[in-house]
């Protein structure tokens, strides 16, 4: 007990001081509270969004980065060069960039960076990101040349990713705990069970950021998470948990609400494989059971843009194809009819934990029920749901959210766990992969939207809104999440 | 008594045995793949094979157990597969806000138990008695959580004199941290209180129909005196116990009120390990939870035999 | 008969009685979404309001007394139908192996903190209310277990025993003829408290997810719905704790009730 006191009177000290200190300079601190808290802060070797969310651009870089808008723009390489037949890219690295442990960035950790991405025995959790690498070459220190075995549109995209940072050689032993980057910002502290600190890296290469501490918070449960934000324990809430409660703080003058885009896709996975999904007429039934709106507003309380598709609605190659599936239980009887089950039939609807998947489906079962569609609700955690449904496929209908960008790739690999398999639709997405003239894109993958969408393969419901609640003076927060990212040289506090 | 203390470590031994096996065989059923939780829907085969062998999971089950026990017997609790620090500290860290909020709420549900109980024996069948009782009635009847949840939705969301979730932790001082203990330990105390109480009512009833203290009474001394000077201190002795008892279930049983109030103590690990499927956590600290309820059963036990030879020849 | 057990009886009936009648009629289909009639209170046409996906909270209540009744009911009878048994076997046999092993085992499962281990259940075999009622179940053994032993000990000295003893009748026959008649009552008042428990119990782990199963209401999990909006929608959560309140409150009075009822001398542990 001893022990605590005096830190106790120690701290107390401290806040005074700071309180004093608060008083002369503006505010250059922030305290962020996200829900999941990462299990490690290595982005390179876990499929965690938690991770990304903190160290993403702010601790570690890659060879480009996302911007808040989704556009691709150049990081740690300053400009390249891609070769006539789309397969060399040649990167010009920048100039001065040195690791927080002092060491500079150059070529040579490029290249080992990939490498580890891509060996054997890597744990990256998208090692598909690195899969058309033929070889890395160190040309010069701050030359890199990437071969790949054929063109792909992608690879700049795919560098973006958190999961393609450049990290040092000699850092990866501690890098879960005490991750070495070249960003702005490096790692301060953490705290198991309750925050991480960032501070400003004043060797950083570029433009020295507004915030000099950042601390992330992490707050799992949604009554806590609006508790902390209305007693302004925490400064911005990104990815808030109860859509319930922001009615509320758009009502406060002491705060702001972001309502922006995801790249999550939220749909009723279908088992295509399990009869009576196998019959197509039996998913389009299900496509016209179900009210996306009355989704939209019980699950989400309104939050969500409706889809047809897999596909972001912000996305300029979008299309709404929501027409194929408008809500009408008649036609939906009459469906199950002509698929010879006029009594409808019974299934099981796995849901994992968001309150996405557990209320939109609590709806969608409703829903179905009204069709003679009877769905055997079953709660699951996301380690059981990756056993059962993902890897066993051992499902009937499951709900979640494909949040990874551009991923209507997935329909492509009939191994995918609702196992669509059309070798059409396969021979599309490879020619796509292969084309790099932006018009010729745009039209591949609307054409594949339509078959999709036609094809009723999963229930579409809702484009995931990207949430954020933050105190009034907050500025320069992204509102779409493109990818899991707190961009912290982006914030400052106004005047 | 020594003989009688022996046998008595014997069968604890092998209960904590027993309590092993049942505990690893139980988690080890439960489906769901550490290391494909950790990788999410992308992994590759190669991938997840190098990180199984990186956990130790390619061992067989035998192993494993093999190697979990005898590990624990040296003071080491494995490493966690998700956070990959060693569980032993996990645990400390999290001790130190259960630990204090069992203590916390303890310290609250005798505070107000014991004078409620004493004041309701001393008024026997008068107004107070049953107006006591009744509450206590209550108490018993309230869940925990849900009276969690109107201590947040008065005192946190209305009033704001309490954060509603959360620990500030002790580097923020001692003040700070029993502050955002308090709610959640009244909300464990209140039906750890009624009982309490009760026990306290019935134990100095049972006390005040004993010979020695009519003797009390025929010397002269009040209803009242006699109460304080030899009732109190004969009837302790069961309450003493219950609190005994009760202390070692608050350290388990706050697991849905540190999820109510989002506190980072040893339940809310045990949940968030469950999901991840982070079995080594999961299996330590259910094992350390039975080891301590064994432990102060036996303590309690043994005091017992101690103080009432009569008992050792009961087994 | 006493005011508590009167009292008790009372607010258990009604409860009772209100999970009876939902079998046959409740004021709305409980599973009825209606989502623009959402999160209204009280009124006129829905008595205890409508939750947030615009069910009919009073409709949900009547058929959640359903869900907690059946779960502490069962649990209740997986106790009794072992822990008896168990407790008389061990009474019958003092002193030996078997007495110790019972005993032992009953320690061993006190000591489990229960809670945790119905989470382990749950995890393992899923949520649900079968498993939720086997998770309360299994901690009911010992306590049935072991108040059953020690009230059949002090019978076992008693002098109608020993009479059949004499008559040559063997331990199994005795304990079932004449043992378990005596301690009936005891156990009686030990199940109503075991069953306000069992009720807490439900409540709970339903709480965390771990109950009955959607689209079954239960209390708990009404409870978990309202937590994030209690602060714009307070009935969502008085409502059902209330339900949880009167209810084990009832079982509780008519446990005392019953106890000093049928025998004042009795004394039946309560923690």
């Amino acid at each position: 007990m001893k022990r605590f006191v005096k830190q106790g009177f120690v701290s107390g000290l401290a806040l005074s001081a700071a309180l004093i200190a608060g008083a002369a300079w503006a505010k250059d601190d922030i305290t962020i509270a996200m829900q999941l808290e990462p299990p490690h802060l290595d982005p390179t070797s876990a499929a965690a969004q938690a991770i990304d969310s903190v160290v993403y651009v702010n601790i570690f870089e890659g060879l480009t980065r996302f911007m808040g808008d989704g556009s691709i723009v150049p990081a740690l390489a300053e400009s390249w060069e891609i070769s006539e037949d789309g397969t060399v890219y040649t990167f010009k690295l920048h100039e001065g960039v040195t690791f927080h442990d002092g060491s500079a960035m150059d070529a040579e950790d490029v290249k080992f960076s990939l490498d580890r991405a891509r060996a054997e025995d890597s744990a990256n959790a998208q090692k598909a990101l690195f899969a058309g690498i033929d070889s890395v070459d160190v040309v010069d220190p701050l030359t890199v040349k990437v071969t790949l075995t054929e063109p792909n549109g992608n690879f700049l995209f795919n560098m973006a990713w958190g999961d393609a940072v450049i990290v040092a050689p000699e850092s990866i032993e501690t890098i879960k705990t005490a991750p070495v980057g070249t960003g702005p910002y490096t790692f301060g502290e953490w705290v198991q069970g309750d925050k991480i600190v960032l501070n400003r890296n004043t060797g950083y290469w570029g433009d020295q950021p507004a915030l000099a501490q950042a601390t992330f918070k992490f707050i799992s449960d949604p009554t806590a998470a609006f508790a902390a934000m209305m007693a302004e324990d925490v400064d911005v809430f990104t990815g808030f948990p109860a859509p319930e409660n922001l009615p509320q703080f758009e009502a406060d003058p002491r705060f702001q609400v972001l309502v922006g885009s995801t790249e999550g896709e939220t749909i009723l996975s279908t088992n295509n494989k399990q009869a009576p999904f196998d019959n197509v007429k039996v998913r389009q039934a299900m496509a016209h059971a179900i009210d996306r709106q009355a989704i939209i507003d019980g699950a989400m309380f309104g939050y969500g843009t409706p889809i047809g598709t897999h596909f972001a609605p912000h996305n300029p190659a979008y299309v709404d194809l929501t027409g194929n599936s408008a809500y009408d239980p008649d036609k939906a009887k009459a469906l199950l009819a002509e698929a010879g089950l006029p009594d409808g039939f019974e299934t099981t609807l796995h849901l994992p934990p968001p309150s996405y998947a557990r209320r939109g489906g609590e709806i969608i079962a409703a829903q179905l029920a009204e069709v003679g569609i009877k769905a055997e609700i079953i709660n699951v955690e996301w380690a059981q749901w990756l056993e059962t449904v993902f890897k066993g496929k051992n499902f009937g209908l499951t709900i979640v959210s494909h949040t990874e960008p551009m991923d209507i790739g997935i329909y492509a690999r009939p191994e995918y766990y609702f196992q669509y398999d059309n070798p059409a639709f396969q021979e599309l997405m490879t020619t796509l992969n292969s084309t790099t003239d932006p018009d010729k894109r745009t039209e591949l993958m609307q054409q594949a939207q339509r078959i999709i969408s036609e094809d009723y393969v999963n229930g579409y419901l809702f484009q995931l809104a990207a949430l954020s609640v933050a105190k009034a003076g907050v500025q320069g927060l992204w509102a779409n999440a493109p990818t899991a990212a707190t961009d912290l040289s982006a914030i400052s506090w106004s005047e | 008594m020594l003989r009688y203390s022996l046998k008595r470590a014997l069968s604890l031994t092998i209960s904590l045995a027993i309590a092993s096996l049942v505990i690893f065989a139980v988690i080890e059923i439960a489906p769901g793949d550490p290391a494909s939780f950790m990788l999410g829907v992308n992994a590759q085969p190669d991938t997840l094979a190098a990180l199984r062998t990186e956990l130790g999971l390619d061992q067989s089950k035998a192993e494993r157990y093999v190697s979990w026990v005898t590990g624990m017997l040296r003071g080491d609790f494995g490493t966690s597969y998700t956070y990959r620090t060693p569980v032993s500290q996990m645990i400390a860290d999290r001790l130190w806000v259960s630990l204090p909020l069992a203590l916390y709420a303890l310290a609250l549900s005798t505070a107000i138990a014991l004078p409620a109980g004493i004041y309701a024996a001393a008024r026997r069948g008068k107004p107070g008695d049953l107006a006591v009782m009744g509450a206590t009635q209550l108490g018993v009847a309230v869940p925990n959580f849900w009276f969690a949840m109107m201590l947040v939705l008065i005192f946190a969301i209305n009033l704001r004199w309490f954060n509603a979730g959360g620990f500030a932790g002790w580097d923020k001082g001692l003040v700070a941290g029993l502050h955002s203990l308090t709610l959640p330990a009244i909300a464990l105390a209140l039906p750890q209180a009624a009982i309490l109480a009760r026990v306290m009512r019935s134990a100095l009833l049972d006390i005040l129909g004993e010979d020695f203290m009519r003797t009390a009474r025929a010397k002269g001394l009040t209803r009242r005196q006699a109460l304080w000077r030899h009732g109190l201190r004969n009837a302790l002795i069961p309450v003493l116990t219950i609190i005994g008892l009760q202390f070692s279930f608050l350290l388990a049983g706050s697991i849905i009120i540190e999820q109510v109030f989002y506190l980072p103590g040893l339940g809310r690990l045990v949940f968030q390990a469950i999901s991840a499927r982070d079995l080594i956590v999961v299996e330590s600290v259910v094992m350390l939870l039975v080891f301590a309820v064994i432990t102060v059963n036996f303590l309690v036990d043994l005091a017992y035999a101690a103080v009432d030879p009569r008992l050792r020849s009961r087994t | 008969m006493s005011r508590n057990l009167i009292l008790g009886a009372g607010l258990s009936s009604l409860v009772v009685l209100a999970a009876l009648l939902s079998f046959v009629w409740t004021p709305y289909d409980y599973a009825a979404l209606n989502i623009p009639a959402k999160l209204q209170t009280p009124n006129g046409q829905h008595w205890f309001g409508t939750d947030h996906f615009g069910r009919d909270m009073f409709s949900m209540i009547m058929v959640g007394a359903r869900t907690s009744i059946a779960v502490a009911l069962l649990a209740v009878g997986i106790g009794m139908s072992l822990g008896v048994p168990l407790g008389l076997t061990a009474a019958a046999r003092k002193g030996s192996w078997l007495d110790e092993l019972i005993m032992r085992g009953n320690d061993l499962v006190f000591a489990f903190p229960s809670l945790v281990i119905a989470i382990l259940i749950t995890a393992v075999f899923g949520a649900g209310a079968v498993n939720a009622i086997i998770a309360i179940g299994i901690f009911n053994i010992p306590v049935f277990a072991r108040i059953t032993r020690g009230a059949a000990l002090s019978l076992w000295e008693r002098e109608f025993i020993l009479a059949a003893r004499v008559a040559g009748k063997g331990a199994a026959r005795i304990s079932a003829e004449h043992i378990l008649p005596n301690v009936a009552n005891l156990l009686i008042v030990q199940g109503t408290i075991q069953f306000s428990l069992g009720i807490l119990a439900e409540a709970g782990l339903s709480y965390v997810g771990l109950g009955a199963q959607p689209p079954t209401p239960s209390w708990g999990r009404m409870l978990a719905d309202a937590q994030t909006m209690v602060s714009f929608a307070p009935h969502l959560a008085l409502i059902p704790g209330l339900a949880i309140i009167l209810t084990v409150l009832g079982l509780n009075l008519m446990g005392d009730g019953l106890r000093d009822w049928l025998d004042p001398r009795l004394r039946v542990a309560r923690t």
